[in-house]
């Protein structure tokens, strides 16, 4: 059985304008329904694979999307919605902005948009699903890492 | 031969107690998706969730609290195994109310205020549940004369003849024991942002598997619970208690999607109402009339 057969994610908004945050939750609603797809939103990274952000980074926000991000079980991907995410968009310019979400975490799927569609971030999360498939394969296949090495 | 028949049952209610709570839980989001106006996930959705907790890395917060949830799951089969064997049902609901103190002590051991918040929940949760647990155990003696699972089922008339007002009262209680809203403080199936994720906030992987398969197991044996009331020494007393089982389970989905949470006060209140009201005064009136 796969992993993508139940992806929970986590949505985190960094400094958004909120616009892509009213559109990921457009996707929860009865229209959408991403949870046919077994999708839920958890909002706890302890329980989640997908780390879903909105939003760029800026100094405050950096070591939490870092810690949550630290907090979730392998395997995980990481979903940057919104040209805000992707690499700072609109706000790019800002004094306190840092950039996209890749300057501080390896981020996998880059989702486009100002704001990103419901039907782009479905289909974001649709690609980092297949990708949780691949990153547990890649686990298995490798040996388990020295838990003390890996930190 | 009467002991193999109960092995049977012991040894059915182990092997596919998870398969039908699992069941249960996906026709649950099937049809609170619908009630919703949603497609809803597969009837298969739990069993994915399931196996996908235990392939995730187990995040291990302190090695108590693996050894608090495997107790739980331990008691909570022990709990079922000890009903279907047709034991005494007053040592179930003792082991039932064991296994709760052990998921709670699991939620307490780590030290995050959510999971604290959630442990405390929960046991204000069983402070208005278990008095109606106590009361159907000493109404099923008086009915039928024996604590016994056993003999309660071999009686000639169902327990429900002289214990309708037990029965509504246990119907109550089984909203909080199945996580459902109004009553669903400690932990829910639904606000997965909010506190009252609270109990399973710090477990992961496999752990928070363990705990899904617990609540699977416990399920199906408060349903069984809910048969009990139903059956008597006819067999198609086995039938109809079949029939308001899956009733029940479809009320209890009902109220879980028309009421919104309530404060534990209120749950508190309404719960010990029902319990007096129908609990006590059905009580009373059946020591009267035995
Ligand atoms: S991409 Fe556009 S809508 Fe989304 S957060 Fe940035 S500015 Fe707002």
């Amino acid at each position: 059985m796969n992993v993508s057969k139940s992806p929970w994610l986590l949505h985190y908004d960094g400094s958004s304008c909120n616009g892509c945050d009213i559109e990921v939750l457009a996707c929860l609603t009865p229209v959408y329904d991403v949870e046919r797809f077994g999708v839920i939103n958890t909002g706890n990274p302890k329980h989640a694979d997908i780390f879903l952000i909105t939003g760029g980074i800026n100094h405050q926000n950096a070591q939490v999307v870092r810690q949550i991000y630290n907090q979730m079980p392998k395997p995980k991907v990481v979903v940057a919605v919104g040209i805000c995410a992707c690499n700072g968009g609109i706000f790019k310019e800002c004094y306190n902005i840092q950039g996209g979400v890749d300057t501080v975490l390896p981020v996998d799927i880059y989702v486009p948009g100002c704001a990103a569609r419901p039907e782009a971030i479905m289909d974001g999360v649709v690609k980092a699903v297949a990708l949780l498939d691949q990153k547990r394969k890649k686990a298995a296949e490798q040996p388990a890492p020295d838990p003390k090495e890996a930190g | 031969m009467e002991l193999i028949w109960r092995i049977v049952w012991v040894a059915g209610y182990v092997l596919l107690a998870p398969l039908l709570g699992g069941l249960l839980a996906g026709f649950d989001r099937k049809i609170s998706a619908r009630m919703q106006g949603r497609k809803g996930p597969s009837v298969w959705q739990p069993f994915y969730d399931l196996f996908k907790l235990f392939k995730k890395q187990s995040v291990v917060v302190n090695n108590v609290q693996d050894f608090l949830v495997y107790g739980f799951l331990l008691f909570i089969v022990f709990t079922g195994g000890l009903f279907f064997f047709g034991g005494d049902i007053l040592l179930v609901f003792f082991a039932l109310t064991l296994a709760g103190i052990f998921f709670i002590m699991s939620a307490c051991s780590a030290n995050s205020p959510y999971s604290a918040m959630g442990a405390q929940r929960e046991l204000m949760q069983m402070m208005a549940y278990e008095p109606m647990v106590l009361l159907a155990a000493i109404g099923f003696y008086i009915s039928t004369g024996s604590f016994s699972v056993m003999d309660i089922i071999a009686a000639k008339e169902s327990a429900i003849g002289y214990l309708p007002g037990i029965f509504v009262g246990f119907l109550f209680i089984l909203t909080i024991k199945f996580r459902k809203s109004p009553y669903d403080l400690s932990t829910t199936h639904h606000a997965h942002q909010e506190m009252v994720k609270g109990l399973t906030t710090e477990l992961s992987g496999n752990i928070l598997a363990c705990v899904e398969l617990s609540h699977w197991y416990e399920n199906v044996f408060l349903l069984g619970v809910v048969g009990l009331f139903i059956v008597n020494s006819t067999w198609w007393s086995w039938i109809v208690a079949v029939a308001v089982i899956l009733v029940s389970y479809f009320l209890e989905i009902l109220i879980d999607n028309v009421f919104p949470r309530v404060k534990w006060q209120n749950m508190l209140k309404t719960t010990w109402a029902v319990t007096l009201v129908a609990g006590v005064i059905n009580l009373l009136i059946l020591t009267m009339i035995k």
